[in-house]
């Protein structure tokens, strides 16, 4: 239809010249969007811009010659469309990590789709399949698959359908490495012979399990790590769909994710201070640490937990001429976000300067803290990363931890046999007093116990996030 | 190696560096919106599903096209409109 009004009025070289023009295009927006997208300023724009790109990109194809089947080209897009519209409205921000994490597993699913698509095609066509080809098809099964499965696992466990606890069984990496064998082994058979089909669904089937598996053993707190692989995978995905069908669009866009991806993880293992390869198969928090969390248990069985009620608490802090407000996964688990708010501009009301300390793995996903404060229309320039506000917690009277527990881990800093040494850490045992509202004493995510919470500085306000922090506004509200 | 295959790695490579080279230090507060507005670019993908689902005989290649169509346009819609969402709510 347009296709041929198209390709009537220009000649198909010409068409194939504008077409790549546009791409060409496409791939600037993207990667000026990109580049807008790290500055606070220009991101809302950037994001448009590479929406722009996308929507050039979609609508080239479009006009492809190869494209004739419109009907139902203009009926899955705009399902899509509206499924996607709708998940986007309906998505409450504390549910971010879920979401960003079911987007990665659908993109992955679509690159390898488009992979299995295109071998299935050739083989139909009767024509054997070159070695080049069978080997991008089999690296974008290989990603496309993982990054589904692992992106679902990430938002079974996130969703609380799976536990959020690391889990492991025995035999586990025995099982990994022979899965991994029989990848490869299939894959070389699927070399040998060119155009087999049923090989190639038993690696896609495979690879599935695999991306199960990667992300079984990883525990809740490592979550903004494996959220930000998978993220990068997805981007990887669309590359190896775009070696597969020879497009460079795909193989440009899916690199620029690729590399975005790569750097959140790097920023998040440099804030833990893991390698990849630990956070990935380290299974932290199960087994290989329950030595060093009996370990500070008992040092810490004859010291004294000072609790204290949302009054005394509220005393603290509208007497104190400085708080800093250390948000972690309890707060958006609780959606204590407003309450926060509202505690901290009835402080300032009364004169306190509020800050708010953000540890960059403080909950499930790179970013998510920042996320939930926007969200309750907390200025981001009251947001401090720990390099800004380390060095002033001598200075700040009261820091109120809420729902955080292993980035105000002081073992971190100081005990060498713990797990958790060496990353950086929050750290509030340095300001004056401190306060933590908490539910229990059960340890967090890390499974260790916290020297913090013996502290004789420390007070615990026990109870949930939001209700804790409500009566904490309406107590210091009494004050005034 | 056939020329496609090496020309894909070229752009790969240097996208890659592109990549690398723009997205340098990028606050923590938009760590997620760039998470997931890169995220949303992954669904690029839709361009090589609309060239397997646009096929004119509808089999299995041009259903599983078809399906990876709907996929991504999820990833593509929800993933720009979820970002543009959070950007608006960053304000100074």
């Amino acid at each position: 239809m347009i296709d041929t009004v198209v390709s009537g009025i220009l000649p198909d070289e010409w068409w194939a010249t504008i077409a790549r023009l546009s791409n060409l295009a496409a791939a600037a927006l993207f990667i000026v969007g990109i580049k807008m997208l790290g500055s606070p300023a220009t991101a809302r724009r950037g994001n448009w811009l590479a929406a722009v790109g996308m929507a050039m990109a979609i609508g080239v194809t479009l006009l492809d010659r190869s494209a004739v089947n419109y009907g139902a080209l203009v009926l899955t897009l705009a399902i899509g469309s509206v499924i996607g519209l709708v998940a986007a409205k309906r998505v409450a921000m504390t549910d971010m990590p879920q979401m960003v994490g079911l987007l990665n597993g659908l993109g992955g699913a679509a690159s390898a789709l488009v992979a299995a698509a295109e071998y299935w095609r050739i083989t139909n066509l009767g024509e054997p399949v070159a070695a080049d080809t069978a080997v991008t098809v089999i690296a974008g099964l290989l990603i496309g698959g993982i990054t589904l499965t692992g992106s679902f696992m990430a938002f079974a466990k996130l969703q609380g359908l799976v536990t959020g606890a690391p889990i492991t069984f025995p035999l586990q990496q025995p099982v990994n490495l022979g899965l991994l064998a029989a990848f490869i082994g299939g894959s070389a058979y699927l070399l040998m012979h060119p155009g087999d089909l049923t090989m190639m669904w038993v690696l896609t089937a495979i690879a599935l399990v695999q991306g199960v598996m990667v992300v079984l053993p990883i525990g809740g707190a490592d979550t903004p790590v494996v959220i930000s692989v998978l993220n990068s995978l997805s981007g990887l995905a669309a590359s190896a769909a775009g070696f597969v069908l020879g497009n460079e669009m795909l193989v440009i866009a899916g690199a620029l994710v690729g590399a975005s991806g790569l750097i959140l993880t790097q920023i998040m293992c440099k804030a833990m201070n893991r390698s990849l390869t630990n956070v990935l198969f380290g299974a932290f928090g199960s087994g290989a640490t329950t030595a060093g969390e009996g370990a500070t248990g008992e040092a810490n069985g004859n010291q004294v937990v000072r609790s204290i009620d949302p009054e005394e608490g509220a005393m603290m802090l509208g007497y104190a001429r400085s708080v800093a407000i250390v948000p972690g996964y309890g707060m958006a688990v609780a959606q204590a976000q407003h309450a926060v708010r509202e505690l901290a501009d009835q402080l300032q009301r009364m004169g306190v300067e509020v800050r708010y300390a953000i540890h960059p793995v403080a909950g499930r996903m790179p970013g998510h803290m920042n996320v939930l404060l926007a969200e309750a229309n907390v200025p981001y320039s009251q947001l401090c990363d720990l390099d800004d506000i380390n060095p002033d917690f001598d200075q700040v009277d009261v820091a109120l931890v809420i729902g955080a527990n292993d980035v105000v881990n002081p073992d971190a800093r100081d005990n060498p046999h713990s797990p958790i040494y060496g990353m950086p850490i929050l750290e509030v045992d340095r300001a004056k007093h401190t306060i933590v509202i908490k539910r229990s004493m059960n340890p967090g995510f890390a499974g260790l116990d916290n020297a913090l919470f013996y502290d004789d500085k420390t007070m615990m306000l026990f109870g949930g996030a939001k209700e804790k922090v409500s009566e904490l506004v309406t107590s210091v509200k009494d004050l005034s | 190696m056939s020329e496609t295959l090496v020309t894909g790695l070229v752009v790969f490579v240097l996208a890659s560096f592109v990549g690398f080279e723009i997205i340098n230090k990028v606050p923590p507060t938009l760590h997620t919106p760039l998470m997931s507005g890169a995220n949303a670019i992954s669904g690029i993908a839709v361009v090589g599903a609309i060239l397997a689902g646009g096929a004119a005989h509808l089999n299995g290649p041009t259903i599983l096209g078809l399906v990876a169509i709907v996929l991504a346009m999820v990833n593509v819609v929800g993933g720009f409109w979820v970002t543009d969402r959070m950007l608006q709510m960053f304000k100074k």
